[in-house]
């Protein structure tokens, strides 16, 4: 299964600057080990022992995947999965 | 038919500034209808937006109300006067200059003389003089809402006027909230701009938060976000959120009902991990962008009008040009907003989110 993923301005540096890129996988979980195959360092902004940063949201489709079945959630052809950090900017 | 209809001071700028003007028809509502087809903008006056008259109308035939006769299907004969008299008590009704200004507002249904009246009565918390505090506040001022409170502690820096339109050359070292209140004033006279020269802090949120009908979140730091999360909530107000990083933008709505900042991410970053605009950067435009979204979503709150961003949060990206929407789901475990919460009231933020309320821009 070929999934696109698109990956916010902040995360870009970590993909040599591509604004998605498509990665394989049956799932969320084995989307993500082969996204750190193929670009060394991406999982690790996004996880900690195999737990999504609570800072971070990882949408597939347009729903949360908190509200899925997280990182066992299925990945269908076609499918975008969206990965969001919290941003706090706006007063500076 | 023709009668005589006498034409009220606040309207009379409507009716070519006459005193009496002739208006044909066999009952009150085709003498109406003649009367707002000669004079266009006194139907907004005399009809609201079910094309009713509004409650504070009242219209006299013969010094008699309508009401106690047939109502609008009451029958008039020549000779006949017909009087349209507003409710003139706690400044009910818009001023000539009023429906001048608000004209564009007014002559749309959605909004109309009823609508502008509530934008009037509304109460706004702008937290933050910022990228994104600036539109919000301007645009919210420019549409008459009647009070705004801005909440800033910093000075204009150089480095603000790339992104920061309530602030100018001549404000650098200035408060920011003078100065946005000089900026807001000078577009709108009319607007009630309330200073909070402080920090938002746990000590004074539950103070100046309760004071106001809808708040927004224009903060550039994790800290005071959860901080506004969570006080918007236990207030019971609606939080209209945006944040900016580099090219992109997110915006949400948070209600009572609909989940809340927490839902969306339960806790901050380490600091230092995600950066701010300071370290990062961001593009100056997308502050206009997100900030108008979060202006629209305050106004259509204080409308009631269409579909609020509640429930969705609205990402954008400048890069490739594209708007996102996904779902934002109330959490049943969030320990704010869910079925068993433990945040009863205002925490240590600067503890929460391991970083303290800035000190200083640009620190």
């Amino acid at each position: 299964m070929t999934v696109k993923v698109q990956i916010t301005a902040n995360l870009r540096d970590l993909v040599n600057g591509q604004r998605s890129v498509q990665i394989e996988g049956s799932t969320v979980r084995e989307l993500l080990d082969n996204l750190e195959s193929s670009y060394p360092g991406f999982k690790e902004k996004l996880e900690s022992n195999g737990h999504i940063h609570r800072f971070v949201n990882i949408y597939l489709n347009d729903e949360d995947i908190r509200f899925l079945r997280q990182m066992d959630t299925p990945l269908s052809e076609g499918d975008v999965l969206s990965i969001l950090p919290a941003l706090a900017g706006g007063r500076r | 038919m023709s009668i005589m209809v006498y034409i009220p001071t606040p309207f009379r700028r409507f009716a070519g500034n006459q005193v009496y003007v002739r208006a044909e028809g066999g009952t009150v509502a085709e003498v109406l209808e003649s009367l707002a087809s000669q004079y266009p903008p006194l139907r907004n006056m005399v009809y609201d937006e079910m094309e009713e008259i509004p409650a504070h109308i009242s219209i006299y035939l013969n010094k008699q109300e309508v009401h106690s006769l047939q109502g609008k299907q009451t029958p008039v004969k020549d000779g006949d006067e017909l009087a349209v008299i507003p409710a003139i008590a706690g400044g009910q009704v818009l001023t000539p200059e009023q429906v001048e200004r608000y004209s564009r507002h007014i002559i749309m249904p959605q909004v109309g003389p009823v609508g502008q009246r509530k934008l009037m009565a509304a109460k706004v918390l702008v937290v933050g003089a910022g990228g994104l505090g600036g539109p919000v506040a301007l645009y919210v001022a420019l549409a008459g809402v009647g009070t705004i409170g801005v909440v800033d502690f910093d000075v204009v820096d150089l480095s603000n006027l790339q992104r920061q339109l309530l602030h100018r050359n001549s404000d650098v070292g200035r408060l920011k909230t003078e100065s946005a209140k000089d900026t807001l004033n000078a577009y709108n006279p009319e607007v009630n701009v309330v200073v909070h020269n402080t920090p938002l802090t746990s000590d004074n949120a539950m103070e100046i938060i309760p004071q106001y009908d809808i708040i927004v979140n224009g903060a550039d730091n994790f800290t005071t976000r959860y901080l506004v999360n969570d006080a918007s909530y236990l207030a019971g107000k609606p939080l209209v959120d945006g944040s900016i990083l580099l090219f992109d933008g997110q915006a949400m709505v948070y209600t009572p009902e609909t989940g809340c900042y927490r839902c969306l991410f339960p806790s901050p970053p380490p600091p230092g991990l995600v950066p701010s605009c300071a370290e990062a950067g961001v593009l100056g435009a997308l502050t206009g962008v997100i900030g108008s979204v979060q202006a629209i979503e305050v106004l259509k709150l204080i409308l009631d009008i269409g579909d609020s961003l509640a429930g969705r949060l609205l990402l954008f990206d400048a890069l490739t040009m594209e708007f996102r929407v996904v779902n934002l789901r109330r959490d049943p475990k969030c320990p704010l907003c869910g079925d068993d919460p433990t945040i009863d009231k205002l925490i240590d933020y600067e503890g929460f989110c391991g970083a303290p309320f800035p000190a200083h821009d640009g620190a």
